[in-house]
């Protein structure tokens, strides 16, 4: 799951550097990712992981870090 | 201007490269997550001048927040809308969400300003606070705390 993760944000995030070198529990905003790459994100993830995410969840804290998505998907998918 | 009030200001600048890729890539998808409507009819023509015109309304979307200052949840963007008028001036319409942080922190009035130029979309958003309220507003999926 958490080599999709960074597939996904490295496509989509916009990151000025490596997706590599963010650690798992780095702050993605910090890191460079817009608010709007943020949505390229979820849409993206959603494709990937076959799921929607809900209203409930589309806060900044859901795609924080690449713990966070991970945390969020496991809740969606239950695995 | 009274003791009691205070202005808010937001800025933010999109590109509308990035709006014509994700219009590429996720399509009405991507749409309908983040623009409402009226919004999407207020948009039309050309792709240069449709995503440019799309980038500012997400600016308008982002300096908005700047001014609400969510902490935790964050309204859904569609709760954030342009209103494009007759005349061509746009206002800012909230709802959900949104609406109650405005209210949660004595936003009577919330202006904007659109532009756009050699592919770089911007927003200025304005907001009057009328009475002194908290700071930081907290806002939870049950409401405004």
């Amino acid at each position: 799951m958490d080599e999709t993760i960074r597939t996904v944000l490295a496509e989509h995030g916009g990151f000025p550097v490596d997706v590599a070198s963010i650690g798992d529990d780095e702050d993605l905003f910090e890191a460079g990712m817009t608010s709007h790459a943020s949505v390229n994100v979820m849409l993206a993830l959603e494709e990937e992981f076959d799921l929607e995410f809900p209203e409930s969840m589309l806060n900044k804290s859901t795609f924080e870090s690449v713990t966070a998505i991970r945390t969020a998907l496991v809740g969606l998918t239950g695995s | 201007m009274k003791p009691d009030t205070s202005i808010r200001v937001g800025a933010d600048l999109v590109t509308a490269l990035q709006v014509a890729d994700s219009i590429a890539r996720f399509g009405d998808r991507y749409l309908r997550r983040v623009y409402t409507d009226h919004e999407i009819d207020s948009c039309s023509g050309p792709m240069p001048v449709r995503s440019a015109s799309l980038a500012a309304r997400f600016a308008a979307k982002e300096a908005t927040l700047k001014v609400l200052r969510p902490r935790g949840y964050r309204p859904d963007w569609r709760s954030i809308e342009v209103r494009r008028h007759d005349g061509g001036w746009c206002t800012m319409a909230l709802s959900g969400t949104a609406a109650e942080l405005a209210a949660q922190a004595g936003l009577a009035e919330v202006a904007v300003s659109l532009t756009h130029e050699a592919g770089i979309a911007g927003a200025v958003v304005v907001a009057l606070c009328r009475e002194q309220q908290s700071e930081e507003p907290v806002v939870t999926m049950e409401g405004v705390l």
